[in-house]
């Protein structure tokens, strides 16, 4: 059996800034102390002119970037995804997005799989308060490979992008092969039973439980959306059209998320139920990862039981 | 752009520039006159006198860089632009309007010479230091001004970015505050106590100048020390009269964010033309 390609997706993104750190001599990273943990210490130590650790001060950090990316520089500031977007929203609302700047926003650390630092450290509302913002484009990519592509990518585009990257070590869904496309959805697996959508690192779960699925001979469609702005509304609209109905999956609030951004495009073009799991009103919490995805029902096994119920319902 | 080099035509120019603040904040019915005016000598001394740019070429890459921290003294900054020749003065009247380039507090991407939107307090500082530290790691020789209010600095991320420019030894980078000594809620020294102001900036590493904001020569050389200062940043406290140049806006927390109406507006560019004609 082939070897499991499991690594943490932060990894795909500290490679990924030093293939840059090579090829475009305008990217900039900036860190608020957490270089270790976020992987830009990768970055830091072959390109020390380069980064800039502003110390634990997001707000700064995120204006420190507006001005270098006014001189034409592209910084990468990088952080938890919970400082950055809540500490520093002022900042990316009012400067970076209202004027427009090329700042590439990393937000590590999202989700409740980021466990036992616990509710304060999980981002769970990054991607609603990103998407909301004019300019912006959000990306959450599912896993290393797709973290790599989704950095090289943001590095090439002109104008303000989040990245939301995740703690633990998960599975590949993908591979250095794969094809990737900010706003392009990427559809993992095709079956006729109904479809699946989701963001991020949960795509290692999702996968697993539609294994479980398909020894009870049940087939989704499973769609990785792994930009939620733009969003692909023609991929969306495809399958509601297919199917008459949409399942999404996302370690993240159920208010602003990726079922939200679905569902706002559905409500306008092509009303169908939408099913979505989710975390539902409340903050995360300490605890090891497997365990808190299985409590919030984001396991692979909950998963597929929440699937099953979906394809058999009536 | 040529630049005035005489101190009494630079007061000239600062009573022009009052004239027209007083004009458009009249016809757009809100804004902020209060902070504007007390900025004026220094905004006229920074645009006529001390900043290298080219209205022509706004982009001009040797240009000095101009942020305004505190946003809402636009009609300050589009003055200044307008006089510079960045745009026609006639546009001045169309502040705050619908579909005008004059908003409110100032958008880059709408006006040239505009090099970022400002309006939340606490930014310009930082995004300044981005700049200075960009034009060193190019090598550059430009410098980079901003302009910041006292009410301002009790925004936590002033510190923040204080530390980190004396930090990075920025001494490419000015940043003037207007010491008018009101905010919307009354003295500074009331809502929250910012003295003493200049030891602070001491303790924090930076090179700091004491002057009269309203004083032309004292502005003249207060730029003329920062181009000396080396390893350091340089803060210009510039000690202003809230509303100076209107009789009756002066030192009045009420006029932070007020048009003036019919005979005040009469009386205000009337005694600023005065001062023009004498």
């Amino acid at each position: 059996m082939k070897k499991k390609d499991i690594q943490p997706i932060r990894d795909g993104y500290g490679n990924a800034l030093i293939e840059l750190g090579k090829t475009n001599p305008n990217v900039l990273v900036l860190d608020a102390d957490l270089s270790t943990s976020t992987r830009t210490n990768w970055f830091a130590k072959k390109f020390p002119e380069r980064f800039i650790d502003v110390g634990i001060a997001e707000q700064n950090m995120v204006d420190i970037a507006a001005g270098l990316s006014i001189e034409g520089k592209i910084p990468f500031v990088t952080t938890y995804g919970v400082f950055v977007c809540g500490r520093a929203f002022d900042q990316i609302r009012n400067t970076v997005c209202y004027s427009n700047l090329n700042v590439k926003i990393v937000g590590s650390h999202g989700g409740i799989s980021v466990g036992p630092d616990g509710g304060s450290h999980q981002a769970i509302e990054d991607i609603a308060l990103m998407r909301i913002l004019p300019h912006m484009t959000v990306v959450v990519p599912c896993d290393h490979h797709q973290a790599y592509k989704a950095t090289l990518a943001m590095a090439e585009m002109i104008g303000p992008a989040y990245l939301r990257l995740a703690r633990e070590a998960t599975a590949a869904i993908t591979d250095e092969n794969s094809a990737f496309k900010i706003g392009k959805a990427q559809v993992l697996t095709e079956g006729d039973d109904c479809a699946v959508f989701f963001a991020g690192t949960i795509g290692d779960e999702v996968m697993k439980a539609v294994e479980m699925l398909h020894k009870k001979k049940m087939y989704p469609t499973v769609i990785n959306m792994h930009t939620i702005k733009p969003i692909d509304k023609k991929c969306i609209i495809q399958y509601a059209k297919k199917f008459g109905k949409i399942m999404t999956i996302e370690e993240h609030l159920q208010a602003g998320g990726l079922g939200s951004a679905i569902a706002e495009v559905l409500v306008e073009h092509y009303p169908v139920k939408v099913k979505m799991l989710a975390i539902f009103d409340r903050f995360g919490e300490s605890g090891q990862p497997g365990v808190l995805l299985d409590a919030f029902g984001l396991s692979a096994d909950k998963i597929s039981k929440k699937i099953e119920q979906f394809i058999t319902e009536p | 752009m040529k630049k005035i080099e005489c101190s009494n035509e630079l007061r000239h120019k600062a009573e022009e520039i009052r004239y027209d603040i007083i004009s458009m904040i009249a016809e757009a019915g809100s804004g902020h006159p209060g902070g504007t005016l007390s900025a004026a000598d220094i905004g006229t001394v920074l645009f006529f006198n001390e900043m290298n740019y080219d209205p022509a070429n706004p982009q001009w890459e040797g240009r000095d860089r101009f942020i305004l921290s505190k946003g809402h003294v636009a009609p300050l900054f589009y003055t200044l632009l307008a006089h510079a020749g960045f745009f026609n003065r006639s546009e001045l009247m169309t502040l705050r309007k619908y579909k005008s380039r004059l908003q409110g507090h100032p958008v880059s991407y709408m006006l040239p010479g505009v090099e970022v939107s400002t309006g939340s307090l606490g930014q310009g500082l930082s995004i300044a230091s981005g700049i200075a530290l960009a034009c060193k790691m190019d090598k550059k020789f430009y410098r980079v001004f901003t302009l910041l209010g006292d009410g301002e600095l009790q925004e936590g991320q002033i510190w923040e970015a204080a530390m980190f420019a004396a930090y990075r030894k920025l001494d490419n980078l000015c940043a003037i505050v207007d010491r008018n000594h009101l905010q919307i809620d009354g003295n500074t020294e009331d809502v929250l106590a910012l003295e003493p102001l200049q030891a602070k900036w001491n303790a924090f590493g930076w090179h700091t100048i004491m002057i009269n904001g309203h004083n032309i020569s004292a502005i003249l050389d207060a730029f003329r020390e920062f181009n000396e200062v080396v390893n350091k940043p340089t803060l210009i406290i510039a000690k202003t009269v809230k509303g100076k140049g209107v009789s009756f806006m002066e030192d009045q927390a009420g006029w932070h964010g007020k048009a003036p109406k019919d005979d005040e507006v009469i009386q205000a560019l009337s005694e600023i033309k005065a001062r023009m004609d004498a």
